[in-house]
């Protein structure tokens, strides 16, 4: 078939308007000149900046333990949500239970971020726990709304798997908590970690969840920068974003990388 | 290994009423929903025997067998394995193992760790667990593959692991689902041979599922035939496929000529049956038909004489015509038109190079020995 010159143009038109903004942030992000939008030679000053600017570190680091803490904790509740989906046959509210695990993926962040907070607050006021806002509560929240993405990678994952090979496990003498430690989790693992890949690098995007829920002190980086720019956008932030995109970037493509090999060795 | 391998291979316990069942499958039944997979059956298999359940997609051999291994609970019946009920006993305690159709090989375990698995799950030591692998490797032979990865290997050798694996806890009972399905048929014919092999020289009990008769044929002690969820027929390959007990069984075993007519009157020699197709036609005398009753007459493709000159000494001999004839090396088969339109199936083995074949739109006779016929009523 002749390719002809309207697909590729297409294609060209659909990248540039995905890729354009980031690419002119990436390179003014190099820009010596203070003000963001007049270029005045390439440096790396903004950089070198950025590594002076205590709060903006301090908030970085906040926004890491963040993210490593909430993708494990959502890792554990998205792998045994989606095996109780996928192993336990039919059950009554499965369905239920199916819609409501997914139901955060298509939920607006400010519902979700003003329903966590109320609960924390009736919580403190009831239970006493958890004390106050902070980071604890931001891992808490990121933890539940990223559950459900690791529970659709592991579903997805755990229904390719050929349920042979843990009825040949248990036939071979393994009780069914063995099974799932020897058999299910290794078969799992790789699909386990781009999920929790995935996990962490939402949890650091996420602005709007962490503004409800954040107390004083656990100022993620979003949270940090966006109060930034409120008063005008300063280069720093485009170099800040420029390390973010990179970072991003890295955890997608191996977290795909680990998916395709894998899917690639089980057939 | 308890049993002396010559003597399994041999004896032929279920002709003996006294003998005791090894397996017994009392009146299980399994139901899905509305749906009855498998549906009140009995069989007896007798230690060592290689039993092949032989049956279409959905007939409920797959299912019988994972009510054997404990993967599904029977709805109603019982089932003894050595004399133990296994009601209530979970897969991971029988003393069964399954060798999976898919082989089922864990994909991040090497080969030796595969074959390994159950027998520390046992609770035996590294040590012994790892001579008993070495001993299993040299069965399937595969002994330079201990370290190889499940993928590393060919489907052929992937198949030898699943055995070995299976093999290696020594089960009272094996379990095959569709053993050699997935491989090509030559590797087939030759693995066939192997797994008898291997099951005469251990004396286990096999219990194969298969849907492949020829696989069947070669490879069992007896045959169940089952369809919609009932065992229509049990039997020796032979008893089988020589006297089938319905039109069901003889049509799935091999091909067959079926033709439809009325028992004549009961008769102490040769009886009569008058057909549409072939005319009066005689056959042996049998036992509880009545006059008149619709039987129908079940003749083998192979037991058919085809003449170019009529046979006076063949009691049922009719004329044809050659509509359609295939060669295929040791033998040919024919389809010869009768003078109504009735086609009947006739293979010929082609033992002589010098004869000249008989050949397309030839005019033949076909003849069928009264004793050749098998007379079924249902």
């Amino acid at each position: 078939m002749k390719r002809g010159w309207f697909l590729p143009i297409v294609a060209t038109l659909g990248f540039a308007f995905l890729y354009a903004p980031i690419v002119s942030l990436v390179i003014f992000s190099f820009n010596e000149s203070r003000l963001v939008t007049v270029w005045g030679g390439f440096s790396t000053r903004w950089y070198g900046e950025l590594l002076d600017d205590g709060q903006m570190l301090g908030a970085a680091w906040i926004s890491l333990k963040v993210g490593a803490w909430a993708a494990s904790i959502a890792t554990v509740m998205g792998t045994l949500a989606a095996f109780v989906l996928t192993r336990f046959g039919k059950f009554r509210g499965k369905l239920l239970m199916t819609g409501m695990i997914t139901a955060p993926l298509v939920m607006p962040e400010v519902i979700i971020g003003l329903s966590l907070l109320l609960l924390f607050v009736a919580m403190e006021g009831v239970l006493g726990w958890p004390a106050g806002r902070g980071m604890l509560t931001v891992i808490i929240a990121h933890a539940t709304f990223t559950a459900a993405y690791v529970a659709v990678i592991a579903q997805s994952r755990l229904r390719d798997m050929d349920e042979s090979l843990e009825e040949a496990a248990r036939d071979l003498g393994a009780g069914p908590v063995r099974v799932f430690f020897d058999i299910t989790l290794p078969v799992i693992a790789p699909a386990l970690v781009s999920g929790w890949l995935l996990a962490f690098t939402l949890s650091l995007d996420d602005l709007v969840i962490a503004s409800f829920v954040s107390g004083p002190g656990a100022s993620t980086l979003p949270m940090v920068i966006f109060s930034k720019v409120r008063l005008g956008v300063s280069p720093d932030v485009n170099a800040l974003a420029t390390i973010i995109i990179g970072i991003v970037a890295l955890a997608v493509t191996v977290a795909g990388v680990l998916l395709m090999r894998q899917s690639k060795r089980m057939r | 290994m308890t049993s002396n391998p010559a003597l399994a291979a041999n004896t032929k316990p279920w002709r003996d009423p006294a003998a005791k069942p090894f397996i017994s499958i009392r009146n299980v039944t399994k139901r899905f929903g509305d749906f009855t997979a498998v549906d009140d059956v009995s069989l007896d298999v007798y230690r060592s025997e290689l039993f092949c359940l032989l049956g279409g997609s959905g007939c409920g051999k797959s299912t019988l067998l994972r009510m054997l291994s404990g993967f599904e609970t029977p709805t109603a019946g019982q089932i003894l394995i050595d004399g133990q009920d296994m009601a209530g006993v979970p897969a991971d305690k029988r003393p069964t193992n399954m060798m999976f159709q898919s082989y089922a090989l864990f994909p991040h375990m090497s080969v030796e760790k595969n074959i390994a698995y159950g027998l520390l799950r046992e609770g035996k030591s590294k040590a012994e667990a790892y001579e008993r692998v070495g001993e299993m490797l040299k069965l399937v032979k595969l002994e330079k593959f201990a370290s190889r990865k499940p993928h590393q290997l060919s489907g052929g050798q992937r198949q030898r692991v699943a055995l070995a694996r299976a093999l290696a806890k020594q089960p009272k009972l094996l379990l095959l689902d569709e053993p050699l399905g997935a491989l090509d048929k030559k590797l087939r014919e030759e693995t066939q041979f192997e797994l008898v092999n291997i099951q005469e020289t251990l004396g286990v009990t096999f219990i194969v599922v298969t849907h492949d008769q020829d696989e069947a044929m070669t490879l069992a002690t007896r045959i169940g035939v089952m369809t919609e969820g009932v065992i229509t027929q049990v039997g020796e390959p032979r008893e089988i496929y020589e006297t089938p007990k319905s039109r069901f069984v003889a049509d799935f075993i091999g091909s067959v000529n079926l033709i439809e007519g009325k028992a004549g009157p009961a008769a102490p020699d040769l009886m009569r049956v008058e057909t549409d197709d072939l005319g009066p036609v005689v056959v042996p005398p049998t036992a509880g038909l009545t006059q008149g009753q619709t039987v129908w007459l079940a003749i083998r493709p192979e037991r058919v004489w085809l003449t170019r000159e009529p046979r006076p000494d063949i009691a049922n001999s009719v004329p044809g015509v050659v509509q359609d004839m295939g060669y295929v090396g040791h033998m040919s088969s024919y389809v010869v038109r009768l003078a109504n339109g009735r086609l009947i199936r006739v293979t010929q083995a082609n033992e002589s190079r010098r004869d000249t074949p008989i050949t397309w739109d030839e005019q033949v006779h076909v003849g069928f020995e009264p004793s050749d016929f098998r007379v079924l009523t249902q």
